[in-house]
């Protein structure tokens, strides 16, 4: 699956990253801990959560994500989102919630 | 071979939007020495949960790294309250984190743990009403 099929498939809104969509991904973990995120090192490429803080960008730059997908509908402020983009992290945002967000994912053929 | 590049970074403990600067940076510096991904972000993750922790436990401290051609030993100091029972805090789940802590997502007690895990060898020293200093060393793999 590529970022830009998530977008779809989610109905997001892409907050940075644009020129990143086609990007493929392979696995995805949900979590509002990022210290549950960090406790397990697989090649996860995105992280759903619906925390806002400087942290999850930090977090997911230190597994080597690919992409960020805040969920219910929430939106990081602007220097989370420019921390991002100088990271080369896709931020995205949708309204649904993070179990339905990761069922459509996982329903769709990303693993966990 | 004894030659090392040595990093070192003040870790600010009043400001838990710039933590994971210092890790940060020795994830690039080993990422442009051509150190495999999978121990690059070993080192990132352990680093970063002992930064982590020095902010949001010890008001910050200083991070030493010294990076060898196959391995890193990384210093982690803070004088802050220091850990009654060193054991206890090495178990996953345990946290003395604050509500406040955990609703920036971390203090699942997972950051010793994890640190432990994503190291080769970890030593603890620490005093209450002192501080603490994690030693941390990942070997690189080939």
């Amino acid at each position: 699956m590529t970022i830009g099929e998530v977008v779809k498939l989610l109905d997001a809104e892409i907050l940075c990253g644009e020129d990143r969509l086609e990007t493929e991904i392979h696995t995805a973990c949900g979590s509002d801990m990022m210290s549950d995120v960090l406790a397990y090192v697989k090649d996860q490429s995105v992280l759903l959560t619906g925390l806002l803080n400087p942290q999850v960008v930090r977090t997911a730059e230190m597994m080597d994500m690919l992409c960020i997908v805040f969920v219910r509908g929430k939106r990081p402020e602007q220097p989370v989102i420019e921390l991002a983009r100088e990271k080369g992290i896709v931020l995205l945002c949708t309204q649904k919630r993070l179990f339905v967000a990761c069922g459509i994912l996982y329903t769709n053929g990303l693993g966990g | 071979m004894n030659e090392c590049i040595r990093l070192e970074y003040d870790v600010d403990g009043e400001n838990f939007a710039s933590a994971g600067h210092a890790s940060e940076s020795v994830k690039r510096t080993l990422k442009q020495m051509g150190v495999s991904s999978l121990s690059v972000r070993r080192v990132a993750i352990a680093m970063y949960e002992g930064e982590i922790n020095m902010v949001i436990h010890a008001h910050g401290g200083r991070a030493v790294a010294e990076i060898y051609p196959d391995h890193i030993d990384i210093r982690l100091e803070d004088h802050g309250p220091g850990i009654a029972d060193i054991s206890l805090a090495m178990q996953a789940g345990y946290s003395t984190a604050t509500e406040n802590i955990r609703s920036l997502g971390f203090g699942a007690g997972m950051g010793l743990p994890n640190m432990k895990k994503y190291s080769d060898d970890m030593q603890i020293e620490s005093t209450v009403g002192e501080g603490t200093t994690v030693k941390l060393r990942v070997d690189f793999e080939e």
